[in-house]
């Protein structure tokens, strides 16, 4: 989708605002709300990608209104209404809906050590060509998808040459909506800052600068 | 894990909403509390995991002995997620590792155009001004001027290289060893890499000569 989300190269944002000696978390509500999400992802009812693109389909005035825990928030409780586990009656009364039953949860204090120690690997040891090689001159696809991807707006059509292939890793325009995992490669493309911002705006790209994206194979054709 | 107080006087990260998200979230851990959907002891513990035990120290530790140890430094480039994990660092958001070097000829630096993503298991969570828009939008375009903001001025002679995470592949850089280091030891050089230097928003000096923020 194209969203306010796909930010690289917007202009207007403003200053960036630094905060020495920050916390990690600013409010005992955001560390809450991080814990939160990811004890409710524990059940594996929704990808990552999922959940990052309900945090995309948020409206952008809202999204850019909105803190970063608060956008969190917002779409760990639409993921656990689309996905069942409770309705959107039970968020809104706060209370359990009467005769439902009590589940037992699938993260414990005492398994929060090996759930993080082992993570999620998102690469899959299956076989899948690749399309392209390092050195390589490719084309970032001009696609617009409605759903979820991760090519940014501002790489599209955009011509790179492939750095290196870092193995084959789950397509998150698949997995986002649930479907197969489709597995592919995935590259780092070196984009040169005069390909992706022409050699005329007002500051004036240095050109030996470059931006690395990494994309997948469904991303990219030989140019 | 009460919130310590905090004297910043923006409120980028903490603004006021027309639902109080606050009140919001302790709703719904009530109510998954109450129907078993999550154990309240279990986000007691994923919060402590990050305000005091994951962060950026560990990349520190990571970046000083690729500094004094020429083989590990090689294998941080070959395979990074197995060479941090010889110092036992992995798991969540730092799954798929890569490392790249900050060099008198390259300075690199991290962003997410697209979300917030960032290495977990060596920086901790990411800082606030990391999941920004203004961040996430100038730093691809504009990375010169960034680093600028950030007291940083890299020579028109110097490629910057910036690496947007849109993968699951999770970036850390290797930030050049400051001149004048060579007679300490690795704790000694781990104690002066900052979060900041292993994103590329600063470079590592020495105290004497005044650090950046």
């Amino acid at each position: 989708v194209n969203g306010v989300h796909d930010m690289g190269g917007m202009h207007g944002l403003g200053p960036i605002q630094y905060e020495r000696n920050e916390p990690v978390f600013h409010a005992p509500w955001q560390g809450r709300a991080f814990a939160l999400n990811l004890a409710a992802a524990a059940w594996r009812k929704w990808s990552l990608d999922a959940f990052r693109h309900q945090i995309e389909l948020i409206p952008p005035a809202d999204y850019l209104r909105m803190s970063y825990y608060e956008k969190w928030l917002t779409a760990v409780t639409e993921r656990l209404v689309e996905s069942g586990l409770v309705t959107r009656a039970e968020v809104e009364s706060g209370k359990p809906a009467p005769g439902s039953l009590k589940a037992t949860p699938p993260l414990t204090a005492a398994q929060v050590p090996a759930m993080l120690r082992s993570g999620a690997l998102a690469s899959r040891d299956v076989p899948a060509t690749p399309h392209f090689h390092a050195g390589q001159r490719v084309r970032a696809r001009n696609i617009n998808p409605l759903g979820h991807t991760r090519l940014p707006r501002y790489a599209r059509g955009k011509v790179g040459t492939v750095d290196r292939d870092h193995g084959v890793y789950v397509f998150p325009d698949a997995i986002a909506h649930g479907v197969e995992e489709n597995p592919q490669h995935v590259y780092s493309v070196r984009f040169t800052a005069r390909e992706l911002w022409g050699d005329e705006w007002s500051n004036q790209a240095s050109p030996r600068d470059a931006v690395y994206i990494d994309l997948w194979d469904d991303y990219l054709e030989a140019a | 894990m009460s919130a310590p107080p905090h004297g910043h006087d923006h409120d980028h990260d903490h603004q006021v909403v027309p639902s109080d998200p606050a009140l919001r979230v302790k709703a719904l851990e009530s109510l998954l509390t109450e129907k078993g959907l999550v154990d309240p002891k279990a986000l007691d513990a994923l919060i402590d995991k990050y305000e005091r035990e994951v962060g950026p120290r560990n990349g520190a530790r990571v970046v000083a002995r690729a500094w004094v140890d020429p083989a590990y430094k090689q294998r941080l480039f070959q395979d990074a997620t197995a060479a941090i994990g010889e110092l036992g660092y992995g798991g969540a958001q730092g799954e798929h590792m890569v490392v790249v070097e900050n060099t008198p000829q390259v300075h690199n630096l991290i962003v997410c155009t697209l979300c917030s993503c960032y290495p977990w298991s060596v920086l901790g969570l990411p800082p606030a001004w990391y999941k920004s828009a203004p961040y996430r939008s100038r730093a691809v375009i504009d990375p010169r001027g960034v680093l600028r903001e950030f007291g940083l001025q890299v020579a028109d002679e110097t490629e910057i290289r910036v690496w947007d995470s849109t993968a699951e592949i999770r970036y850390l850089v290797l930030p050049e060893r400051p001149a004048g280091s060579e007679s300490l030891d690795e704790t000694q050089l781990a104690a002066l890499v900052t979060r900041d230097a292993m994103v590329g928003v600063a470079k590592v000096a020495l105290p004497s000569k005044g650090a950046t923020p």
